[in-house]
């Protein structure tokens, strides 16, 4: 590498001429005036509204974002064809957070400031979101995002379409209840959302007379599991409840079934599993086990016929509708039904024209919560059919109120 | 004791996938001194071999798509191999930083092709029947999938002694390797052998590719997980000494299976980092050492 600096040292005063230039650009664009209020109809010009997509193409999470992408996409044509928002088409403006935390932030503020949209649908994993929350805090501008995650989180200007902790893990943890399960095993990727979403866990296991066997975290990434496969073998839990990420799922999995642990043996709880991972894990090695998710490919409703139907048909029948990419069809109609109410793309107007707003989605009725900007949405058990698709076991019928913060739980005190 | 064979089970099964991703290294890294960031996306091309096999043969043919696709997927490794060889890396010959670079940007392009041919999610290969399940021998769960896998690591370490040890070609590739300029001058057309190593090297991890879709994840950036640990075990074997390679899969594999067990996944990967940085302050040429005069 010295001789390499040694080399790129000569041409330093081109070099430094490119990084002034490029600074400047960058500075312009994260440094906007403190408190600067947006243009009071952001987007609008003309005969159409401009829109973020900001998700990952590229990258190791591209595995699960791109479908969201599409979904979302699916939601802004079928709202062009009805007309569009406010008398204008929808103008979706797509860019690639690649994976990388700090490129999310940037294309944030990119989408914001020089494409000015009046909303950006986006993120997948906690860490994209933490970084992106700072940048709409502070350009007052909307972020609506499309995944579960752990809860203890509620900014003024993220709208989160998918489960927090009481609407996913906790009926998932009540489930493995019911079925008797005492002994549980903890299993997640090393970052923040399955260490966050494992502590929720314990303090409820605790105050529901549940043993906590063991907690094991693998990098993300990982993809050797013969090690925590003999540690679950040995420790002999009545169940695992698995916040694996990504490609290690898979690799897990596969690994399980490989040293001859079936469903019957151990059964698994997922909350990172679904259709459309199922299909890369292949059936085989999945089959018998259970995921906890707000919506599947086969829930039973009307809209979600239409649903599934319209995204096959858009691309392709080999392709599966699940929980996130619901979520991100859901979220985009749900801004569109905010600014129609509203009358009007700006932010704060939105927002209140937001509260108590009601969809019949694809998974069922769900309805913001004005306070913390989460829906009201109905948890389902499920377990993984041989064909890769999810069979629901148990659902809580009515959709619960969110609660990111657990307040309502005597158990969760201290968290 | 039941858990020390357990976990020297799988200490040995994970050394033999580390040992047979780099064993193509060992030939392109160790012997031609490339740095070649795009070997793991051959990994990544073999284990889509597989899939496109077992796709086109049909679900009735799951076991025999998947052992026509480890002599395949050689040859799909090796040509790719043998193309980034002519078209780049020997216009780039004694520029190891411009290679790195340059095989990197292989590799992304690589990673992208995938994606737009494949599709960016993982797709599901299937392991044929007879690898279903497992054998216990003693307590000890051996799961026929690993055992496999510590085979075939045999027969490629076998037949690439053979070819080295007993054959012309082996032995041209040998004499390259150890002083370039004396092989030329002795009538050995070097850059015919560098298409020949580069070719078995990448071919190996075309092969690479098929065993590890028993274990993991087949997707676009399949190769960059197994490629940091792949470099590892060359460097700390020696460069291209093949048993310096397999000592230091072994010893690896061990390591991290006992330690991980004893802690997590997390800490036992940094353990071995610090484990190999002190390692090499004490010992920079590895493991075990190629004694000849005129090497760089």
């Amino acid at each position: 590498m010295r001789c390499e600096t040694r080399r790129a040292a000569r041409r330093l005063p081109a070099l430094a001429a490119v990084l002034a230039a490029l600074l400047a650009v960058a500075c312009g664009q994260s440094a906007p005036e403190p408190g600067s209020s947006p243009s009071a109809e952001p987007g609008v010009s003309g005969d159409t509204i401009k829109v973020g997509i900001l998700h990952s193409l590229s990258g190791t999470m591209a595995i699960s974002e791109v479908s969201v992408k599409d979904a979302e996409q699916l939601a802004i044509d079928e709202i062009n064809a009805q007309g569009g928002v406010l008398g204008k088409k929808l103008e979706p403006v797509v860019e690639d957070g690649a994976s990388d935390w700090p490129t999310f932030a940037e294309k944030a503020q990119k989408l914001i400031s020089s494409d000015n949209v009046a909303a950006v649908f986006g993120g997948w994993t906690s860490a994209s979101r933490k970084a992106m929350l700072p940048v709409f805090e502070r350009n007052k501008a909307l972020l609506y995002y499309p995944v579960q995650y752990e809860g203890l989180e509620s900014s003024p200007y993220i709208f989160y379409s998918g489960a927090t902790t009481n609407q996913q893990i906790i009926p998932g943890l009540e489930h493995l209840k019911e079925k008797g399960v005492k002994r549980l095993f903890l299993l997640g990727s090393d970052y923040v959302f399955p260490r966050t979403a494992n502590k929720e866990i314990k303090a409820w296991a605790k105050a529901n007379g549940m043993e906590i066997v063991a907690e094991e975290y693998t990098p993300l990434g990982h993809t050797e599991y013969g090690t925590l496969v003999n540690k679950i073998t040995a420790a002999k839990p009545d169940a695992v409840f698995n916040t694996l990420n990504g490609d290690s799922n898979v690799a897990f999995f596969k690994q399980l079934r490989n040293a001859g642990v079936s469903a019957d043996d151990i059964p698994v709880m997922s909350v990172s599993v679904a259709e459309e991972e199922a299909r890369g894990i292949g059936p085989d090695n999945l089959a018998g086990h259970l995921t906890a998710w707000n919506y599947y490919q086969t829930t039973d409703t009307p809209e979600n016929e239409e649903f599934v139907k319209a995204y096959k048909q858009k691309y392709g029948a080999d392709r599966v509708t699940d929980d996130p990419i619901e979520a991100g069809y859901v979220q985009v109609w749900l801004w569109a039904k905010s600014v129609e109410k509203a009358g009007s793309t700006n932010p704060e107007k939105v927002k209140q024209a937001a509260k108590g707003l009601t969809f019949d989605a694809p998974e069922g009725k769900v309805t913001i919560d004005g306070d913390t900007q989460h829906l009201y949405k109905t948890a389902r058990i499920g377990r993984i059919r041989p064909d890769g698709l999810i069979e629901e076991l148990s659902s809580s019928d009515e959709p619960i109120e969110p609660d990111p913060y657990l307040k309502g739980y005597d158990w969760a005190k201290g968290l | 004791m039941e858990i020390f064979l357990s976990q020297l089970f799988i200490g040995l099964s994970v050394a033999s996938i580390l040992l047979l991703v780099a064993l193509g290294l060992t030939f392109t890294f160790g012997q031609m001194n490339v740095i070649n960031m795009a070997h793991g996306e051959f990994v990544m091309a073999g284990a889509y071999t597989t899939y496109v096999i077992q796709g086109a043969l049909g679900a009735s043919l799951v076991t025999l798509g998947f052992l026509v696709a480890l002599p395949l997927a050689f040859l799909v490794g090796g040509a790719l191999g043998v193309v980034l060889e002519w078209v780049l890396i020997r216009r780039l010959s004694g520029r190891p930083l411009d290679t790195l670079l340059a095989t990197f940007g292989v590799a992304l392009i690589l990673q992208q092709v995938a994606r737009d041919v494949f599709g960016a999610s993982n797709v599901q290969v299937r392991a044929p029947a007879f690898l279903d399940g497992a054998i216990t021998v003693a307590g000890v769960s051996m799961s026929y999938t690993r055992l496999f896998i510590i085979a075939l690591v045999g027969v490629c370490l076998a037949a690439i002694w053979a070819h080295l040890g007993r054959s012309p070609a082996g032995r041209r590739m040998r004499a390259v390797m150890q002083n370039r300029d004396l092989a030329a001058a002795s009538g050995v057309r070097t850059p015919r052998v560098d298409r020949r190593t580069f070719f078995i090297g990448s071919g190996l991890a075309g092969v690479a590719g098929v065993a590890v879709t028993l274990l993991g994840s087949v997707g676009p950036t399949l190769g960059t997980n197994y490629l940091i640990d792949a470099f590892l075990v060359v460097i700390v074997g020696g460069l291209g000494r093949l048993r310096g390679a397999v000592m230091a899969a072994v010893a690896l594999g061990l390591f991290n299976a006992y330690v991980e067990y004893g802690t997590d996944a997390s800490i036992a990967k940094a353990a071995a980092f610090a484990l190999i940085v002190v390692f090499l302050q004490f010992r920079p040429q590895g493991l075990v050492v190629q004694r000849a005069r005129g090497l760089t």
